[in-house]
């Protein structure tokens, strides 16, 4: 049931809302047909429904905002004693929630705009609705710059994010991947996306992101993160390796393939000393204000 | 009267004749002599600790020494005191105005004579080591005389940048100054002094749990004297203790953290609780202090740890923690396979220790010298590390050798992992190993090797100084992340952690 409801939401709904929106979305849904007894028995179910959305998108977002969502909804739910009044308190205070992180890109891009002069040369890894709506603010700010956007394999969503621009008429190119360290000194700045914020201050992002921060380093560019506040989770890579597999590689691959050593994983990481700010509705943070953040959402 | 503690009467009598001669000596030297010492008097007047200063006189900052007075002399009332110092100032102040010749020495007096109650009283910090400093020497000499705790003499010639620091000799424990039975000092004091400054007790958990076991013990001890609460008298009695030890040994940031949490606890205890009943509640407080901050502090950490420690990992680790040692002990138990690489460094060579206790678990270990760390750092997937101290700052306070570690493994880009319980975090700020370190007995430095003993007169060599440092510095920009009992943080979050902690307490 939980599984169609998120198909409804993602697929045919709007396909600019981030995907951990959708589930979110779902999971309110879901608390609202709940018929458990008791409060663990509503928790026990939520936690599965979100373990069962995982499993439909395996991406870091989707996992976080679960997490973020049922602690938000619980933080309450020892006050009341009658269960039906406990849950419309939790109904109350998940559509709260759901309002609060529906906002959360139009507060990065007003938030990340200014930082974009006039004439500067942009460079950004794949499509990114926040970057989107980013580059969207600075051009509706009358700002003069251009896009480069690498191509993003293998899914090629760099020429998506080419085809959005172009309808916001942003003048675009897109690159290859392989030409980042070839364009590196034409840029000015390199902002990107992220599908997960993780407490070192690290991003989890789609793969070759990591490389463009490498060459931005080398080259003394501002390397800018922009990412909604619920994409924080409680992970703590040391180093590629150390990402677990249920975030690298899709949900269906997962459950299909045998050795995964064959496969080609979709994110990697990129690690704090590499950023230089990251952009979220919480404010601009340096990468080390991430911990304190996670700390004060999760603790 | 040596051994025997001095009752309260008397050392108000002995306190009051010292204040006497000083003034009469103070008067018949001329009045330059009395600028230079007040002007010299009022500059460490601010960083004077507020409680143990009763022998300074007008200098002193009013209210700081009021309310040592009022700790330690109860029989004068407040305002004879106040009385008597104001007199005394203003016969100062009338003596030197009669001879200042210009504005400048008015201007210096008048801040001095104004209530110095607008200056802050800055406490000195305990690890604040100044032994090149005759002045700082002398006020420890009277302090430690007061408290009738006998002070160590330095041993041998220290390097020049460390020649702040105290360098005591094994051979000679403060122990030995300490008359049989002792009755100033508690005798399982004395018994933890001597395990501290000879090295049977070390490592930074194991003292900490020493100290607490032993100040249970004296508190079992203890019975209030008439007209005097708990509460105060307690306290008071342990500081000569704590004196004692940190003239056996300089005390660690743990230490430091858990005597602060007793103090506290014991100054908490309601006037009208009864002696049994406080004591029974004090016991519980250290027993229920040990088993969170350090006994499941570790295993909270060990579970941590363990999701880090994959199969076909090789783990580096440094000397002897006892943390370390634990987590890789309980990570073998549940059927990690992975292998140690122990690095070991004279003179104190804790890596055997280690080694042991991983061979008897049945993991399979490599044994190196610091001195092969780029050799052996290629096969190397993690470097785990124990700590003494976090300081606020973010830096990591360990055993000497352990920066060089975290530098090496930077450069071979493998992550570094410090396991740090959260009572050793402290608020001291560092950026460096010279500013506040401990020097080690130097003769440890001598090796003998087929029958022959080099460096064993190198005390006859003018030019040669030997160095034996226990502790450095690493900063944070080499560790990868921080496992604390709340948590794997970045070293970075270290404050973060401090200011949770004062708000919950």
């Amino acid at each position: 049931m939980i599984k169609d409801k998120t198909f409804e939401f993602k697929n045919g709904g709007d396909p600019d809302v981030a995907s951990a929106v959708a589930a979110i979305r779902s999971l309110l849904e879901f608390l609202r047909r709940d018929q458990s007894e008791t409060i663990l028995g509503l928790r026990e179910n939520m936690t599965q429904a979100i373990r069962r959305l995982e499993e439909t998108d395996s991406s870091v977002a989707v996992s976080s905002g679960g997490e973020l969502f049922l602690r938000f909804i619980s933080l309450t739910s020892l006050e009341h004693p009658d269960l039906s009044q406990c849950k419309n308190v939790m109904i109350e205070r998940g559509e709260l929630f759901l309002k609060k992180i529906s906002l959360s890109r139009g507060k990065v891009g007003k938030l990340c705009h200014t930082f974009i002069k006039d004439g500067a040369k942009i460079l950004t890894h794949s499509s990114s609705r926040v970057v989107l709506k980013v580059l969207e603010n600075a051009a509706a700010d009358n700002k003069r710059f251009t896009v480069y956007v690498t191509e993003s394999q293998p899914d090629s969503a760099g020429k998506r994010m080419a085809q959005k621009l172009r309808k916001l008429n942003i003048p675009v190119m897109v690159v290859l991947d392989a030409a980042v360290g070839y364009i590196m000194e034409k840029v000015d700045l390199v902002i990107v996306g992220a599908e997960g914020v993780v407490e070192s201050g690290g991003v989890i992002n789609k793969i070759g992101t990591y490389q463009m921060a490498v060459c931005s380093k080398a080259h003394n560019k501002p390397f800018y993160v922009v990412a909604e506040s619920f994409k924080f989770v409680r992970l703590y890579p040391l180093n590629q390796q150390d990402v677990p597999d249920r975030f690298k590689y899709t949900a269906d691959i997962l459950k299909t393939v045998k050795d995964l050593n064959q496969e080609h994983p979709m994110i990697d990481y990129t690690p704090p000393s590499l950023i230089t700010l990251l952009f979220t509705d919480l404010g601009v943070l340096t990468p080390s204000a991430v911990s304190d953040e996670l700390i004060k959402l999760y603790l | 009267n040596e051994g025997k503690e001095l009752t309260k009467e008397e050392k108000q009598r002995l306190r009051k004749e010292k204040k006497q001669h000083k003034k009469n000596k103070k008067d018949d030297k001329g009045p330059p002599e009395k600028e230079k010492e007040k002007e010299k008097a009022s500059v460490p007047a601010p960083s004077k600790p507020a409680t143990q200063s009763p022998a300074h006189k007008a200098p002193a900052p009013v209210h700081a020494s009021e309310s040592a007075a009022a700790a330690e002399k109860p029989a004068k009332s407040k305002a004879e005191l106040r009385a008597e110092r104001r007199a005394r100032q203003d016969s100062e102040r009338t003596s030197k105005q009669g001879k200042k010749e210009g504005g400048q020495q008015s201007a210096s007096s008048k801040p001095k004579a104004t209530p110095n109650e607008l200056q802050p009283v800055v406490k000195r910090l305990p690890e604040h080591v100044q032994v090149d400093d005759p002045a700082a020497l002398k006020k420890l000499a009277k302090k430690l005389e007061r408290q009738q705790v006998p002070l160590r003499s330095d041993y041998g010639y220290k390097v020049s940048l460390f020649s702040h620091l105290h360098q005591y000799s094994r051979k000679s424990p403060p122990t030995l100054q300490i008359s049989i039975p002792a009755t100033v000092i508690h005798p399982s004091i004395v018994r933890l002094g001597l395990q501290y400054s000879q090295g049977i007790i070390a490592g930074s958990n194991a003292r900490s749990v020493a100290l607490l076991h032993t100040f249970k013990q004296v508190i079992q001890d203890y019975s209030t004297p008439p007209n005097e609460e708990l509460s105060r008298d307690l306290v008071n009695k342990l500081s000569p203790y704590i004196s004692f030890l940190s003239q056996c040994r300089p005390l660690s940031a743990s230490m430091g953290n858990a005597i602060k949490y007793i103090k506290k606890e014991i100054s908490n205890i309601p006037s009208q609780c009864k002696e049994e009943e406080a004591k029974g509640k004090l016991q519980a407080c250290i027993d229920s202090y040990i088993n969170e901050k350090i006994i499941l502090a570790s295993e909270a950490i060990s579970k941590y740890a363990i999701e880090k420690i994959s199969d076909g990992d090789v783990i580096l680790v440094y000397g002897c923690s006892s943390l370390v040692n634990h987590i890789l002990c309980k990570a073998f138990e549940k059927q990690r396979k992975f292998r140690v690489i122990v690095v070991d460094s004279r003179p104190r060579l804790e890596g055997r220790e280690a080694l042991r206790r991983l061979v008897k678990k049945g993991i399979r270990c490599t044994y190196v010298l610091i001195s092969a760390l780029s050799y052996i750092l290629p096969e190397v997937s993690k470097v785990f590390l124990g700590a003494h101290a976090l300081l606020a700052n973010g830096y990591v306070m360990s055993r000497v050798g352990t920066s060089q570690i975290a530098l090496v493994a930077k450069a071979y880009n493998v992550p570094v992992l410090v396991c740090c319980e959260t009572y050793k975090f402290c608020e001291r700020v560092q950026t460096d190993s010279f500013v506040s370190n401990e020097l080690d007995d130097p003769d440890d430095l001598i090796v003998t090797r087929n029958g022959k003993s080099h460096l064993e007169n190198w005390q006859t060599v003018k030019s040669l100084g030997l160095l034996n440092l226990v502790y450095d510095v690493t900063p944070p920009d080499f560790v990868d992340l921080v496992i604390t009992d709340l948590g794997m943080i970045p070293c970075t979050s270290v404050p973060v952690v401090l200011r949770v902690k004062n708000v919950d307490q």
